[in-house]
């Protein structure tokens, strides 16, 4: 349970690591807070020969409002980004879904990139990511690009990064309806431990409490998050009536093609998969201030 | 071949200390191994049991998750650095001894660090807030419900002095 040898190089500068990773390419992984990356060093499912440290980099450290985007620096610790003002007003589901990542003494390290980056299936933040359609910027020496994050992640525990890539920050959509409701709903074995299943679900109604837009995905239930965006678009025009969000969380369950492992078998994740799909989109409902 | 080592200097426990170690050495390792600070427990080694708990700027870490080259110059309170000036237990730990809140102790470091960690922040916690604050801290043989008696108790105990 001790990681294989390594050089460690804390970088000085975002682009002192891209040209790490050019200099290195497989050779080399980024690390920021370390909570995903060292139980992995530490069991030997990674042995990099260079770790390029980017915890400390200003460049990656921001919380910004632009426009109708919250943007999140790669680097931003998690339980910073849970203390900042600006992400409960601006998309609250995040603040929802991180009271469920880690426990208090991870969070203290852990950052947004970093768990994004490591595409665990059952991840809270790689989850809302893909509820909210977010879009995450990555560098490299070759330039900047933008991806979605349903095209981000790819696979358990695998990007669209390329080896001489660093994500450098994402951007969340601020929902501009009338009013927005949101609900995250999870099951693991214990509180900050990995989810058997999560679900995710936002809302926007206008004055008269008709659905606007509307947004659903599962997490711990597929090789990656999972939205289902497209079905919930089916809600828009209604007052969200709790049959048909009963209906479409028993569509999602049926869709979702989760595995069995020690924690739960795959027939119980599919129902949970519908139960808590029913649940937060109920969540989100009420939090838009429509009673059921 | 020997491997190839670095200069770490942090702050422990309020004092200056360095020492030349591989890249890999996991802050916990430099703590037992370089400075035979050995009341920091190791268990799992992957970030779950809490046993490694310590304070990185008075806010709980996993000492197991972060390698020591990390935190050069940095401030780190392991559970040695919660005793009184003299030498004497604090209030929080004499409360672990009152309340009967371990057993075989192999928890007991991480609890105590995640315990004060919260009352620094929260002096009068619930007893929900306590179950949040040690949530994150496996123990195999007390149950929980001494230890959040103790939390409590030192909560009350540090009211009154």
């Amino acid at each position: 349970m001790k990681a294989a040898p390594f050089e460690y190089v804390r970088a000085e500068s975002l682009d002192h690591a891209c040209q790490m990773l050019v200099q290195h390419g497989d050779e080399a992984k980024l690390i920021a807070g370390g909570q995903s990356l060292v139980p992995m060093l530490a069991m030997r499912l990674l042995a990099p020969a260079w770790l390029v440290d980017i915890h400390g980099l200003s460049e990656l450290q921001q919380i910004a409002i632009a426009e109708d985007q919250l943007v999140i620096g790669a680097a931003v610790r998690q339980c910073v980004a849970d203390a900042d003002p600006r992400l409960n007003s601006a998309v609250p589901l995040l603040s929802r879904a991180l009271h469920w990542v880690g426990h208090a003494a991870t969070r203290n390290r852990g950052t947004v990139g970093g768990s994004l980056a490591h595409a665990d299936p059952s991840a809270e933040l790689a989850l809302s990511a893909a509820l909210l359609e977010a879009t995450l910027t990555l560098r490299s020496e070759r330039g900047s690009r933008q991806v979605a994050a349903g095209d981000f992640l790819i696979g358990p525990m695998m990007t669209c990064l390329e080896a001489d890539e660093c994500l450098l920050e994402v951007r969340f959509p601020i929902w501009q309806e009338a009013r927005t409701g949101s609900a995250f709903e999870e099951i693991s074995a214990r509180h900050g431990d990995f989810a058997i299943v999560s679900a995710a679900a936002q809302v926007g109604v206008d004055q008269t409490g008709r659905c606007t837009r509307a947004a659903l995905a599962i997490g711990g239930a597929g090789p990656s998050a999972l939205a289902f965006n497209d079905l919930a678009r089916r809600l828009v025009g209604t007052r969200l009536e709790d049959g048909l969000l009963r209906d479409l969380a028993q569509q999602v369950a049926a869709k979702v093609e989760p595995t069995s492992d020690l924690q739960a078998s795959a027939a119980y994740r599919h129902h949970l998969a519908g139960v808590l799909a029913e649940r937060a989109l109920l969540g989100a409902k009420r939090d838009a201030g429509l009673s059921s | 071949m020997t491997e190839k080592t670095i200069l770490v200097s942090l702050e422990v426990n309020g004092k200056p200390v360095s020492a030349r170690v591989p890249a890999r050495t996991t802050l916990v390792d430099f703590l037992r191994d370089e400075l035979r600070l050995t009341g920091t427990h190791v268990g799992c080694e992957h970030g779950t049991c809490g046993a490694c708990t310590v304070m990185l700027d008075g806010e709980p870490i996993r000492s197991c998750l972060v390698f020591a080259v990390q935190l050069e110059g940095q401030r780190i309170t392991t559970v040695e650095g919660l005793t009184k000036p003299d030498g004497s237990l604090s209030i929080l730990q004499d409360s672990f001894a009152e309340a009967h809140a371990q057993q075989c102790g192999y928890c007991t470091p991480g609890m105590l660090i995640s315990a004060q960690s919260l009352l620094n922040n929260n002096p009068q916690p619930s007893d929900d807030e306590i179950r949040v604050a040690i949530s994150s801290n496996l123990c195999r043989c007390t149950g929980y419900q001494q230890i959040v008696n103790a939390v409590g108790m030192a909560a009350e105990r540090m009211a009154k002095e």
